[in-house]
């Protein structure tokens, strides 16, 4: 609760809204002892007075009574009104919404068809319909509005019973042998009442809204004692005349209502646990980039060159590094691994060459990433956009997300086409079929007009790389294109990728915690561990002789087919959090050769043996075979 | 498809009987004797008696519901004693210029709506979101009237830009221009609350969309940054912001009567006020249940679109 307080009173416009409604509250309430004139005495002789004359703050209207007094003893009755409605429609709808979910079955169905009835009225017919069977008065518009929004309540509470009514206290309690009326009473009822409180808040501006407009129709409150819609409605007809007797009632609903609203969004905020964690925020077109400090110069001719990238996330006022300085290459035609467990940042290194890391939070910090020798981090968008897809493209995992859901699949991969150059109808969708049928898609010319959801997983996914293919990229990366999908499957699409890369040359960045997938593809291997990269080197080698004793450990967690009796090793521990990170080597916690220096300043990533690399003072083995070649 | 529209027209069977059931017994409610209240207290017994007998109020409840069912099913609404004339006739005549209101704001409502929502979310946080969010939050707090009235001072009393009220000139000419000068203030005034309501939900929805994975493949691909939010996102939030556009459809539909009463429009809801101010509970029964199944009608339409913008769900 006073947790629930403080995000309310950190909401700045919340709190505004609840000290103007505390204000206008306490003035109603008081309304009686301030020494006010009576409300509804008239005084012919002045009539229509401006604002601010003698005697008459707010003036006087069309019978010369004050307005002042009117306001606050027509605010004093709004209030009453607009609340009693919404307390009435609150206990009735929630009474009934409980019975509903609490009794389901047959009760349910009867009481919730009901309920969609009423619904399907327009809102504010149903009030006019009961209204002209009751009678106009003022009572009469309270029960029609209440009676107008019970359907609103009931429906909402129902569900929320629904979900407390299969909980296990409340099987307990029956098991108990407690009765149905005091279930509902000690177990349902304290979990639904916040749910109503919220419904209320967001709701009791509605009802003041609509009872004022009842009585300005005159079917509310009747002369001569007004409320705030009446007054407005007797107003009217001297609107060209002396305006101020409309806006002073008008401005008072206007008021109370922001209020309210205002109020209602920040406890409807408050109460919202995904706005909590930050969740909610919008990935902007391309990663911010916040570079601190020199920026690294490119080494060599590679194709692609990521150098000391660094990428953070930051959580209000948490920094989370994700990527804490990897440097990595890739050649034409060549394909290099990026292996890691969950969580080691390998997706974040992959996402931030094209500046696809969700901004906020990510933020690019620090390093480069050359693309033919130009320095793509912080490019102008255009300039990143022209190079998605064309230059650099993506295979993402678990493609029934990742795709469209309401766009045809040929749809999508015209489009692929289109965002760089210009295609007629006929010449894009002939290109869409030919891209289906190089990734192997049987049945090509039908399956174009399919969507996602109507292909198994197998297919989506081969969908997503003819996407990467469709404008010839020189680089693909693949962001574990194979895990959500079953072996078969993941061995025809890995010897799909292969036999591409093959055909046409391209260099593949190969993302995944799978050694068996990197053993068949990969040419070269990188290993990832908290955001950094710890072993790297030709793919045999690595393979072959770990020197790392996290990679080493890594392998021993896979099974091997047809590799005997074997222990499989869980590496004890759990990696290091990256807001969180270790001084020297954020493997030494789980490693079984640490020692102390381990523990101290940044170790590097020194060269190990000739085409290796290893960022450990301890390697597991040192490579003999090579440093005797 | 066909067989989906089929369907949903044979759903809408029930809540078409459960309207008209609602509405005849909030109006079997009424205290005291409509035949007294149509031939006025001075009516002799007999006559009373009579008239009764005339209109079947003789007969016991449920019989009286099925001849009225019946006589609607035939077209007869039966007859409004304030103005002597058919219901039907007067409600239709009425409804018509309520439909041009209520579907001007309804058109203004859904663009402005949901441009303001998708603006506001792809700027979220920025300076367009919370321009957008304040004076979405004074729509809605903004009683349509009190709006209307402050409209007419200044726009049609104070600059001289509209007509103060009314649908057409008494005398001269009836061309389109002339309707929608008339038209442009109430239309603007009704579509204001609406427009807000549109706003909230479009923005929460594309946020919602914009987290997606399928947003990060299309800007992986390279497509720009305008098709992603008004092609790719939007086409998806859509699949949420259609059910409310049906919702404030009905609320523009019944949120007329305030406009129609504030600008003299001659529609359906003014129509309905003053038959309850003057207890002709015909002319009420017949204009609350035409409006109410109109609206049933509508959001059948609504759920066809929803179907066609979205291919997972089963026609």
């Amino acid at each position: 609760m006073s947790a629930f307080l403080t995000l309310l009173a950190r909401n700045r416009l919340a709190l505004g809204g609840l000290i103007v409604l505390c204000i206008v509250v306490l003035l109603a309430l008081l309304t009686p002892l301030l020494p006010l004139k009576p409300p509804n005495v008239t005084d012919t002789a002045s009539r229509f007075q401006p604002p601010f004359s003698e005697g008459a703050l707010l003036g006087t209207d069309h019978l010369g009574r004050d307005l002042l007094s009117r306001l606050m003893w027509g605010t004093r009755l709004s209030l009453a009104v607009g609340f009693s409605a919404a307390v009435i429609a609150a206990t009735l709808g929630a009474a009934i919404g409980i019975v509903a979910g609490y009794y389901g079955g047959r009760t349910d169905n009867v009481i919730m068809r009901g309920v969609d009835m009423l619904m399907a009225f327009p809102y504010i017919l149903l009030a006019l319909a009961i209204v002209a069977a009751l009678g106009p008065g003022l009572m009469n518009a309270l029960i029609a509005v209440a009676a107008v929004n019970i359907p609103f309540f009931a429906r909402n509470i129902r569900g929320i019973t629904v979900g407390i009514a299969n909980k296990e206290f409340v099987d307990a309690a029956k098991l108990a042998g407690m009765s149905d009326a005091k279930i509902i009473v000690t177990e349902v009822l304290p979990n639904v009442i916040p749910v109503i409180v919220i419904a209320m808040s967001t709701t009791v501006g509605w009802m003041i809204l609509e009872t004022a407009g009842l009585s300005f129709l005159g079917l509310g409150s009747q002369p001569p004692v007004a409320d705030l819609g009446s007054m407005l409605g007797e107003a009217r007809s001297a609107l060209i005349t002396n305006p101020h007797t409309s806006v002073v009632p008008g401005l008072m609903i206007l008021v109370i209502v922001m209020a309210i609203n205002l109020l209602g969004d920040g406890v409807r905020d408050a109460l919202d646990p995904r706005l909590k964690s930050g969740a909610l925020s919008r990935p902007m077109p391309a990663t911010m980039v916040r570079r601190e400090g020199p920026i690294p110069q490119a080494q060599g001719d590679d194709l692609l060159a990521i150098r000391e990238l660094e990428t953070q996330f930051h959580v209000k006022d948490r920094v989370y590094r994700a990527v804490g300085g990897v440097d990595m290459s890739l050649r034409p035609g060549e394909c290099v691994g990026l292996i890691g467990e969950s969580g080691s940042g390998k997706s974040v290194t992959a996402l931030s060459v094209m500046g696809l890391v969700a901004s906020p939070p990510g933020v690019i910090t620090g390093g480069a990433v050359y693309y033919e020798g130009r320095d793509i981090v912080g490019a102008p968008y255009e300039t990143l956009r022209s190079m998605r897809g064309r230059r650099v493209a993506y295979i993402f995992q678990d493609p029934l997300a990742t795709l469209h859901p309401l766009y045809t699949v040929g749809d999508q991969l015209i489009e692929a086409v289109s965002s760089h150059r210009r295609v007629g109808r006929e010449e894009g969708r002939a290109h869409a079929i030919d891209l289906l049928k190089q990734v192997r898609i049987p049945n090509a010319e039908n399956r174009i007009d399919s969507y996602p959801h109507e292909m198994s997983g197998g297919m989506r996914q081969r969908v997503g790389i003819a996407m990467a293919l469709a404008n010839d990229p020189e680089i693909i990366i693949a962001d574990e294109p194979t895990t959500a999908l079953d072996v078969t499957v993941q061995a025809q699409i890995l010897t799909l990728l292969s036999d591409l890369r093959r055909e046409r040359g391209l260099a593949i960045l190969f993302i995944t915690h799978d050694f068996g997938v990197v053993a068949q593809l990969c040419d070269r291997v990188a290993v990832m561990y908290a955001g950094r990269i710890v072993e790297e080197g030709p793919t045999d080698a690595i393979l072959n002789a770990p020197a790392h004793p996290y990679t080493s450990k890594l392998m021993a967690c896979v099974p091997e087919l047809g590799g005997g009796r074997r222990r499989l090793e869980a590496i004890p521990g759990l990696p290091p959090a990256v807001d969180r990170l270790p001084d020297g080597c954020a493997f030494a916690d789980r490693c079984h050769v640490a020692t102390e220096a381990c523990r101290t300043g940044d170790i590097p990533l020194d060269p190990h043996g000739p085409a290796r690399r290893v960022r450990c003072i301890n390697p597991v083995l040192a490579p003999k075979t090579e440093a005797a070649q | 498809m066909t067989g989906y529209i089929l369907k949903r027209l044979l759903s809408a069977i029930p809540v078409l009987i459960g309207i008209s059931v609602i509405v005849f017994l909030i109006m079997a409610m009424i205290p005291g004797d409509p035949a007294t209240a149509i031939l006025g207290s001075y009516a002799t017994p007999e006559n009373v008696a009579a008239l009764n007998e005339d209109l079947g109020l003789d007969k016991p409840l449920v019989q009286r519901y099925f001849i009225w069912l019946g006589n609607m099913l035939q077209g007869d609404f039966g007859r409004s004693f304030a103005l002597n004339r058919p219901v039907l006739d007067e409600v239709m005549e009425r409804f018509n210029a309520t439909l041009v209101l209520a579907g001007t704001a309804f058109v203004l409502c859904s663009v402005f709506g949901i441009a303001a929502g998708v603006i506001s979310a792809a700027n979220q946080y920025g300076l367009a979101d919370k321009a957008i969010t304040f004076v979405v939050l004074l729509g809605i707090s903004i009683p349509s009237f009190f709006l209307g009235m402050m409209m007419i001072l200044t726009f049609a009393v104070n600059l001289r830009w509209f007509p103060v009220s009314g649908m057409w000139p008494i005398f001269g000419d009836r061309t389109i221009w002339v309707l929608i000068d008339h038209l442009a203030m109430p239309a603007t005034a009704l579509a204001v609350v609406a427009t807000g309501v549109v706003a909230r939900l479009s923005r929460s929805a594309m946020l919602e969309v914009l987290r997606q994975d399928f947003i990060r493949t299309a800007r992986a691909k390279g497509v720009h940054e305008r098709r992603v939010i008004w092609g790719h996102a939007l086409r998806a939030a859509m699949v949420s912001i259609i059910p409310v556009l049906g919702i404030q459809a009905g609320f523009v539909l019944s949120g007329a009567v305030y406009i129609e009463i504030v600008f003299q429009w001659p529609g359906v809801g003014r129509m309905l006020v003053d038959a309850i101010l003057r207890r002709d509970i015909l002319l009420v029964q017949g204009g609350v249940v035409f409006v109410a199944a109109c609206y049933v009608m509508f959001n059948i339409i609504v759920d066809v679109a929803q179907s066609l913008l979205d291919p997972r769900i089963k026609t």
